[in-house]
């Protein structure tokens, strides 16, 4: 069974249902403390949270961490790094993903439940959806307005959309470019993504639609 | 402290307390620290039950869930605070209610937060309105404890103050109880988290006054600064560290700061205690004894460790990265010792600081509630403008500003009749708080009772069975004999309810001295309630299908008295709502039966707003319009057409149901009439089918949605 680090930075909140959602979706994981090793790991998941508070930039401090090495390690191997919310935040700023989350349109912060267009269903993380698949689940940010300069290595892999799948100005919650809400790397073994899908993994919480970014990535490393 | 307090303290020392025991004694035997005001009544509060694990005494109270697991519960006023300074007073609110239960041994899993403000008209209120949604934002979002629920209102009692109120809960297994106390002399005093500085000092104090108008100028000192960033390191450093079975006690730094957490930690079972003051980390410099033992800096946590375990203790601290210093120890004898390098700066016996004698203040009985006529108003008109009221609005913009989701256990979110979480794959925990000060202000007894009663039907419409309650009382100074009047009659009610439904109260707080410019308060008792539900059974209040019947259970009477629609008209008078518990009972009891038989699709209780509000609420929650027939609607005694709909009368809830379990569902009620259906697009109020009132869902959904604009904002 493939083995998970879910990296723990001092301030990371969302750690413990990631790690219950890689179990739920087949996989094996574990919290690992930031100044540990991903030695014999076959993919690392940075959860969602506040590292170091936000202090300086959201992700900023995170992405200057020892561990971050590490990563970029298992992502050149082709082995799948997932970054939610504050760890796609850390993504960028590590330089793994182009481009940068700015502060929402509405400055502040926003926790609401959002429709997503799969727009890329070939990457580690999406296998298992449809192409074009309308998905549930929630964003919790305050800087979640992605934004690059130029679209060039990245794979557009969920928008923001209406219920239909139509990705427009109202179903953007926070000014993301394109409505973005999650890319990848060409690779497509390197997804950062704001909406949060281990908080859509339980039918009690509203929604399993999230379990498949999990089952994908499992079944990716598992080849 | 009171002139006679000081004599007292004298004679019992036998000699004039220094300057640093003054300031200790001073936090100590404030109202705030002390409940010494309310000590004596708080004790008519019913405590125990077959669910109580712990009752109050300690930080929080600990409710049993089922054999694995245990519910920690407190609740916190940060009013005073906040009234200063919104943002800090607020955070810093959150902060201390989730050490409160941290420091029990739980996990902080999740917080409602009950906030009060006066008239959003008013520049200033809106300001208080918006830091203070944003203190509780910033602080709860980084330590990441979802803020699952609460209460947002507005009323010109409080224009210019707040009323800051938190309540927590945690998760543990029983056998992980952690006390606060200690029980045998040589353990190590270890204090670990933020350094210590002159922020909070004073705080106890000064939330044991009556604010003056210039307060924001003169009292910032006494609030205290948030750091979320160490609050959240401090809780997984304590979890683990507990983890170890080698923490022989804990409790945070709160009110009082370290003066009270050590003098409480030894004192409460006749130990006693030294402090090495001059070790403690310090943010600025020079301070002194006397500011370091009474600081209320935030994010601090008081250990009692043997001294072979310190090294594994600690080792855990600083992988946190948490600064931590031996503070001091406990001794045999109930004295408590403060040195100062080699100068013993503070000498007193422990029960000194711990054992504050009661006051009782004069109590003088008042009468207000006045019958009013009801001014001649449209059907149509009032359901605009109380569902315009910001009281009424929907709160989606302060409860998307909280992270609700984080952690994964949020089963109903904010905006419902109580939150639901995910305990285990069976049953879900419940939780929701109440209160409302406008019945309070007419008749503190049955205003207390309807907070209770408010809460059990919200628990109830959502199919939880209640467990336990806690109760955070808010009133103005109790020197004024009519308020103490009014807080010895909240408590009367409190009680009385809770022993109807068979409750206990597990915690609570109480914050006196709620006053600006020397204008009281309304007294103001919030009661939250904890409820377990089947997750199969969790109900909702939205409508589910067009052609579902709609009925109302209970009766509806004139009482408008501190209702919604006399708010919204200016009538300050008027008999509040009255509490009949063995109605409330009944009435309970058959929704949830109705539930557990699966008789009903959509339940709400009815409450701020009355019949009108309830039947908004579930038609824009579904999606779906409804026609209902007032002259169906039960009364007792002669009521108006908008009487009837904005009525506030206790014990009612709206339910929708298919037509075919009518016969089934009315068994089930002594009060009960079909009064409706769900249909169109539209609210429809008829009266013997002549249409009274309409309003398109659209223009309803724009009205409840209104409260950006506001507040000044665009969306």
């Amino acid at each position: 069974m493939p083995r998970f680090a879910v990296i723990v930075f001092p301030g990371t909140n969302c750690d413990f249902e990631t790690v219950s959602a890689i179990k739920k979706a087949g996989g094996n994981a574990e919290r690992v403390w930031y100044k540990q090793s991903l030695k014999d790991f076959d993919g690392a998941v940075l959860p969602g949270g506040f590292s170091y508070a936000d202090y300086l930039r959201a992700g900023a401090i995170s992405a200057r961490a020892e561990i971050m090495e590490e990563v970029k390690a298992l992502a050149s191997d082709g082995k799948p790094v997932l970054g939610i919310c504050n760890g796609f935040q850390i993504l960028t700023e590590a330089g793994l993903l182009p481009g940068a989350l700015r502060p929402n349109r509405i400055p502040r912060f926003l926790c609401r439940w959002v429709y997503l267009k799969v727009s890329d269903a070939q990457t580690a993380f999406t296998q298992f959806y449809k192409d074009g698949e309308v998905i549930r689940m929630p964003i919790a940010h305050a800087e979640g307005n992605y934004y690059t300069e130029s679209l060039d290595g990245i794979r557009i892999t969920f928008q923001y959309s209406d219920e239909r799948g139509n990705v427009t100005e109202k179903a953007n919650p926070n000014g993301s470019l394109l409505n973005i809400a999650g890319i990848s790397n060409e690779k497509g073994n390197v997804l950062g993504m704001m909406p949060h899908p281990e908080r859509a993994s339980d039918k009690w919480l509203g929604s399993e639609d999230g379990l498949k970014v999990f089952r994908s990535m499992v079944e990716w490393a598992r080849r | 402290m009171f002139p006679h307090e000081e004599k007292l303290v004298r004679e019992r020392l036998g000699r004039e307390p220094n300057e640093v025991e003054r300031a200790m004694l001073e936090v100590m035997w404030s109202e705030h620290a002390s409940y010494k005001s309310s000590r004596r009544w708080l004790k008519l509060l019913p405590t125990k039950n077959e669910h109580v694990i712990l009752g109050p005494g300690e930080d929080a109270g600990i409710v049993r869930f089922d054999e694995n697991t245990a519910i920690v519960v407190g609740i916190e006023s940060h009013n005073h605070p906040s009234a200063v300074e919104p943002y800090g007073g607020a955070a810093t609110g959150v902060g201390g209610i989730v050490r409160d239960i941290l420091c029990m041994g739980a996990r902080p899993v999740a917080l409602l937060d009950p906030i009060r403000f006066g008239p959003l008209e008013k520049e200033r209120n809106r300001y208080l309105f918006e830091y203070v949604v944003k203190g509780i934002a910033d602080y709860g979002n980084r330590i990441g404890v979802p803020t699952v629920g609460g209460e947002a209102e507005f009323d010109e009692s409080l224009d210019n103050y707040t009323l800051v109120n938190v309540a927590c809960i945690g998760l543990m297994k029983p056998e992980e109880l952690v006390h606060s106390y200690i029980e045998e002399d040589g353990l190590l005093l270890v204090l670990v988290g933020n350094k210590t500085g002159r922020d909070g000092i004073h705080g106890v104090t000064f939330a044991s006054e009556e604010l003056s108008e210039n307060a924001e100028e003169e009292d910032r000192s006494a609030v205290q600064i948030p750091d979320p960033f160490t609050e959240k390191l401090l809780i997984e450093a304590t979890l683990e560290a507990l983890k170890t079975g080698k923490v022989r006690a804990l409790k945070d730094l709160g009110g009082g700061g370290l003066t009270c957490a050590s003098s409480e930690m030894a004192g409460k079972k006749g130990f006693g205690a030294i402090i090495y003051a001059d070790r403690v980390p310090q943010r600025e410099p020079n301070m002194n004894a006397m500011e370091i033992m009474i600081s209320e800096s935030q994010e601090r946590m008081l250990f009692a460790v043997k001294e072979e375990d310190l090294e594994e203790i600690t080792r855990i601290f600083e992988k946190y990265e948490l600064e931590w210093v031996v503070v001091g120890e406990t001794i045999e004898e109930p004295r408590y010792i403060v040195y100062w390098g080699d100068e013993k700066v503070a000498d007193l016996p422990v029960s000194l600081l711990t054992d504050v004698p009661a006051i009782e203040w004069e109590a003088r009985p008042y009468s207000i509630e006045r019958d009013v006529e009801t001014p001649e108003i449209g059907v149509g008109e009032a359901l605009v403008k109380v569902l315009s009221s910001p009281n009424v609005v929907s709160k989606r913009w302060v409860w998307e500003q909280y992270d609700h989701e984080v952690q994964g256990r949020s089963v109903l979110k904010p905006g419902l009749d109580a939150a639901v979480l995910k305990i285990n794959g069976e049953y879900g925990l419940a939780f929701v708080s109440d209160g409302n000060p406008s019945y309070s202000y007419l008749n503190p007894y049955h205003g207390a009772m309807s907070a209770v009663a408010e809460a059990v039907r919200n628990l109830a419409s959502v199919g939880a069975r209640p467990l336990a309650l806690v109760d955070n009382l808010n009133f103005a100074s109790p020197e004024r004999p009519e308020v103490y009047w009014s807080f010895i009659e909240t408590i009367k009610g409190l009680a009385d309810a809770a022993e109807a439904f068979g409750l206990a109260y597990v915690s609570g707080n109480v914050s006196f001295y709620n006053e600006v410019g020397s204008r009281p308060i309304k007294p103001a008792p919030v009661v939250a309630a904890l409820g377990k539900v089947k997750l199969e059974n969790i109900m909702t209040m939205d409508f589910k299908d067009k052609g579902d019947l709609i009925a109302i259970v209970g009766v509806t009477k004139k009482e408008l008295g501190g209702s919604e629609f006399y708010r919204i008209l200016g009538i300050e008078r008027g008999a509040a709502p009255r509490v009949e518990l063995e109605r409330e009972k009944k009435n309970t009891e058959g929704i949830l039966k109705a539930i557990e038989l699966g008789l009903v699709k959509a339940i709400h209780d009815v409450s701020e707003g009355g019949i009108a509000v309830a039947l908004t609420e579930m038609a824009l929650a579904g999606g779906m319009g409804f026609e209902v027939d007032i002259s169906k609607i039960p009364v007792e005694g002669e009521l108006s057409p908008v009487e009837v709909l904005f009525s506030e009368s206790q014990a009612r809830f709206i339910v929708s149901f298919e037509g075919e379990n009518l016969e089934k569902l009315g068994e089930l009620f002594d009060e009960f009439a079909v009064i409706g259906e769900v249909k169109g697009k539209a609210l429809l109020f008829k009266k013997e089918g002549e249409e009274l009132a309409g309003l398109s869902l659209d223009k309803a959904r724009e009205i409840y949605s209104s409260l950006p604009e506001l507040l000044g904002e665009e969306e």
